[in-house]
């Protein structure tokens, strides 16, 4: 303890380390019996910072390129040290991290923790998951399997249905018209390089935006409080919230390395271009509520091509989605029930269609 | 009407002109353009300057003339079998395709509705054509190099002259109308190319072709050859091969007998005929003990233990002592090649089963997500050794069998050696994951109570 107290003056002497962390020792969280949802936004960031983390170390042995990327992935699940460990818990991780955002994203819907003034935190967090969704879809393609290659070339296909920009964003993405070792090189450079850069930004400010204006505590509790001021409870943020937070992370990391150990994500066969897809190709899992929208929209609807009708309609529900805070009202005895049962209808029916498209041949 | 006739009598017009020889070499209906180049092609047999003038008319009355009245089909189109030919059909028919129409095979005037007329002996009408004069008329177009090359360049033009050398061409030269000529394969009025799965000589219907006749008993009555062929065959692995798989390359019929040549391959040339594709076999077997054996005592090579027609797919049972054996039916119990064929059955077998040995350790170790692609595709590569073993029996040395063996040993060892190694590592990770989640479970709970500790 005397090496840490003599750390913590040598600090104040030059930076003064305890007027900056007093913010801190001074923040609170509500206590209340939803609390435990607090923590899902703090694990989702967990979860990315272990991406970052194995992804910095998959990058010392990934060679992107078409004789190369599966062979690389190839090698560092079976040559390089622990690298299996690192290359399942990086695709476990995105798969959770993905979960947890969604969760997150849900709880703080049910909770109405995006009432004013958090109208921002929300739009910069819908914006964030739509990246980690790009991060999934960009990394799903980097070892070059079979799975992935055609995954890849329907994923830019239904973007390619976007009127007017379609076919120019499909041209982009891919790097011509097919995807391509081109196409490989492109998705790397998003995944381990644009989308890092933006998420980082964003991630940064939506911590400083929940630091600056505090946790939110849901209608019905902040009105009980409110009727009752002596029922209020709070906990320090530092340690009691940070050290259960820790807890919590520890509780994932626990998760993620069953999953990697017992589950190692598998690798596929190497993509050939002029092989047929394979019989009953799907997206991942938190694609296929849309994939299986669009599979459901009949070929014309009126004189309105279906698939691009369905491409527009999700563009459509995204951007509502991205404003819904700006419908609610900020007194919480006169919160919108509508923003609650479109809440549940939307978890509804990313949950059937997802359950569906699984079982769908 | 374009008319024109060149030196050799021939006609090449929209409609038709009787001629002096037996059948019309041609006549077509095609565009100008191919009908100027044909002109050209007979032009230069015939003389340029004195072709040019009636070439150029004929190409200028074929511009404004436009396509030419075909007055056969409104009747043969109308008539019941056998005299009965659809528009539909006839237009399916490649001959039609390419510009031929009735009268160039029959003769006769199609351009007048008179049937009297259209069909007189006058306009070069000949009617059925008798069964003995088909391939000679087939002949007429399909033996001619030079007629042929302007349709297709690769087709061969020795079909008449290889039918005359056949068994169907020298009995019908004898007055043997029942065997098979040209229209009995091809179809005739439906004709299509060989490529076209329709037709009835595709790779995949010639079987069902040649059975029209060789599996009528009734039919085959007269020639004492056995008539359960097809039966046969249809059970065959090259059957299975062919029409189930689809692959084009395995054997029907005429991919031994020949096809416009076809003749009943003697005892000495089974072999050479197997050895078109089962050539590594043939080479082991040309080398063998059995060869002497065989041609001493004029036994047929291959057949003498595949069979020919049913052929099924072959096993290591072939070496044993079961049922499906053939070594035993001529070798005696415990003699010196009875004791081979033990030996060389239990190094197959060794091999299969080490095989399949590590078969099964690489998919319980794939299936618990080891990535053991790269074993499982060296598993290809010991059943390769297993198939070149399989194709070394034919030698029936065993020295040369071990070899190829020892080779498959080897390889699918250290395949299972690999799956052994990826269980091995599962093990090992799966202990990491309980000593990691016990670390992770003893924080926890020293967190948990340093929570208790500061909250109290």
């Amino acid at each position: 303890m005397g090496f840490l107290h003599n750390l913590r003056d040598w600090l104040n002497d030059r930076i003064e380390w305890d007027d900056l962390i007093a913010p801190l020792r001074e923040k609170t969280v509500p206590k209340h019996r939803l609390s435990y949802w607090y923590f899902l936004g703090g694990i989702t960031l967990f979860l990315f910072i272990i991406q970052v983390l194995t992804g910095i170390l998959l990058l010392l042995y990934y060679r992107p390129g078409e004789n190369s990327a599966f062979e690389s992935v190839q090698y560092i699940m079976t040559q390089v040290k622990f690298g299996w460990l690192i290359r399942s818990v990086h695709s476990w991780s995105a798969n959770l991290m993905i979960f947890t955002a969604f969760a997150h994203m849900f709880s703080v819907l049910f909770l109405k923790a995006y009432r004013k003034p958090r109208e921002l935190t929300w739009v910069s967090g819908v914006i964030l998951l739509l990246l980690v969704m790009g991060f999934g879809f960009s990394g799903y393609l980097l070892p070059w399997n079979t799975l992935a290659f055609f995954a890849t070339k329907v994923g830019t296909e239904i973007t390619g249905q976007v009127p007017v920009i379609g076919r120019p964003m499909l041209i982009f993405l891919r790097g011509g018209e097919e995807v391509t070792g081109a196409t490989l090189t492109r998705f790397f450079g998003f995944h381990v390089a644009v989308l890092p850069g933006i998420a980082t930004m964003l991630i940064a400010l939506h911590l400083l935006l929940v630091q600056r204006q505090g946790i939110s505590v849901p209608p019905n509790v902040e009105l009980a409080w409110k009727a009752n001021p002596s029922a209020q409870r709070e906990t320090k943020f530092f340690p009691n919230f940070l050290l259960r937070e820790l807890m919590a992370w520890y509780v994932a990391l626990g998760v993620l390395g069953a999953l990697a150990a017992i589950f190692p994500w598998n690798l596929g066969t190497k993509a050939d271009p002029f092989s047929p897809a394979p019989a009953g190709i799907k997206p991942e899992w938190y694609f296929l509520f849309m994939f299986q929208t669009l599979k459901l929209i009949p070929p014309k609807v009126w004189l309105i091509d279906g698939e691009v009708l369905g491409v527009v309609g999700f563009g459509l529900v995204a951007l509502l989605w991205l404003l819904l805070p700006f419908f609610e009202s900020s007194d919480p005895s006169r919160t919108k029930r509508w923003i609650t049962g479109v809440g549940v209808f939307a978890l509804a029916y990313i949950a059937g269609m997802s359950v569906y498209g699984h079982l769908a041949k | 009407m374009a008319i024109w006739r060149n030196r050799k009598n021939i006609v090449i017009s929209r409609g038709f002109i009787p001629e002096k020889s037996a059948f019309p070499l041609a006549q077509r209906t095609a565009d100008s353009s191919s009908l100027a180049l044909l002109g050209m092609t007979r032009m230069r047999s015939s003389g340029l300057r004195r072709s040019l003038c009636p070439a150029l008319i004929f190409l200028l009355c074929s511009l404004a003339g436009g396509q030419t009245k075909n007055s056969c089909l409104d009747c043969h189109s109308a008539l019941p079998d056998p005299l009965g030919v659809t528009q539909d059909q006839f237009s399916q028919d490649i001959h039609a395709q390419k510009g031929l129409t009735c009268a160039s095979c029959h003769g006769g005037d199609p351009t007048s509705d008179d049937p009297d007329k259209a069909m007189s002996r006058k306009a070069g009408w000949k009617g059925k054509i008798d069964r003995k004069q088909i391939p000679e008329l087939c002949g007429s177009c399909h033996s001619d190099p030079g007629f042929m090359r302007q349709y297709n360049p690769s087709l061969r033009t020795d079909q008449l002259s290889q039918y005359k050398t056949s068994v169907h061409g020298k009995r019908l030269a004898a007055g043997d109308t029942k065997v098979a000529v040209c229209t009995d394969c091809h179809s005739v009025h439906d004709l299509r190319a060989p490529s076209d799965p329709r037709s009835t000589v595709n790779p995949v219907n010639v079987a069902t072709t040649c059975a029209h006749c060789h599996a009528d008993a009734a039919y085959m009555s007269g020639y004492k050859i056995p008539t359960n062929q097809f039966a046969e065959y249809s059970k065959s692995v090259h059957h299975d091969a062919l029409v189930v798989r689809g692959d084009l390359s395995a054997p029907t019929c005429t991919t031994c007998h020949g096809n416009h040549g076809a003749a009943p391959p003697g005892v000495d040339k089974v072999q050479n005929v197997c050895s078109n594709c089962h050539v590594f076999q043939a080479q082991m077997y040309e080398k063998s003990s059995h060869k002497k054996a065989f041609d001493a005592a004029s036994l047929p090579g291959c057949v003498v233990c595949h069979g020919n027609h049913g052929i099924s797919h072959p096993t290591d049972a072939k070496l044993g002592t079961g049922p499906d054996a053939v070594c035993m039916r001529c070798h005696a119990p415990g003699d010196a090649c009875d004791r081979a064929r033990a030996g060389l059955l239990s190094d197959l077998t060794r091999l299969d089963g080490a095989i399949q040995s590590a078969d099964q350790v690489l998919a319980v170790a794939a299936s618990s997500g080891m990535e053991v692609s790269e074993a499982r595709l060296g598993q290809d590569q010991a059943r390769d050794w297993l198939t070149k073993a399989r194709v070394t029996i034919h030698s029936f040395r065993k020295e040369l069998v071990d070899q190829d063996i020892q080779a498959g040993l080897k390889i699918a060892a250290k395949n299972q050696q690999a799956g052994k190694q990826a269980m091995a590592e599962r093990n090992y990770r799966r202990i990491g994951l309980a000593i990691a989640l016990i670390a992770i479970g003893l924080v926890l709970l020293g967190l948990r109570l340093y929570i208790k500790q500061i909250e109290s």
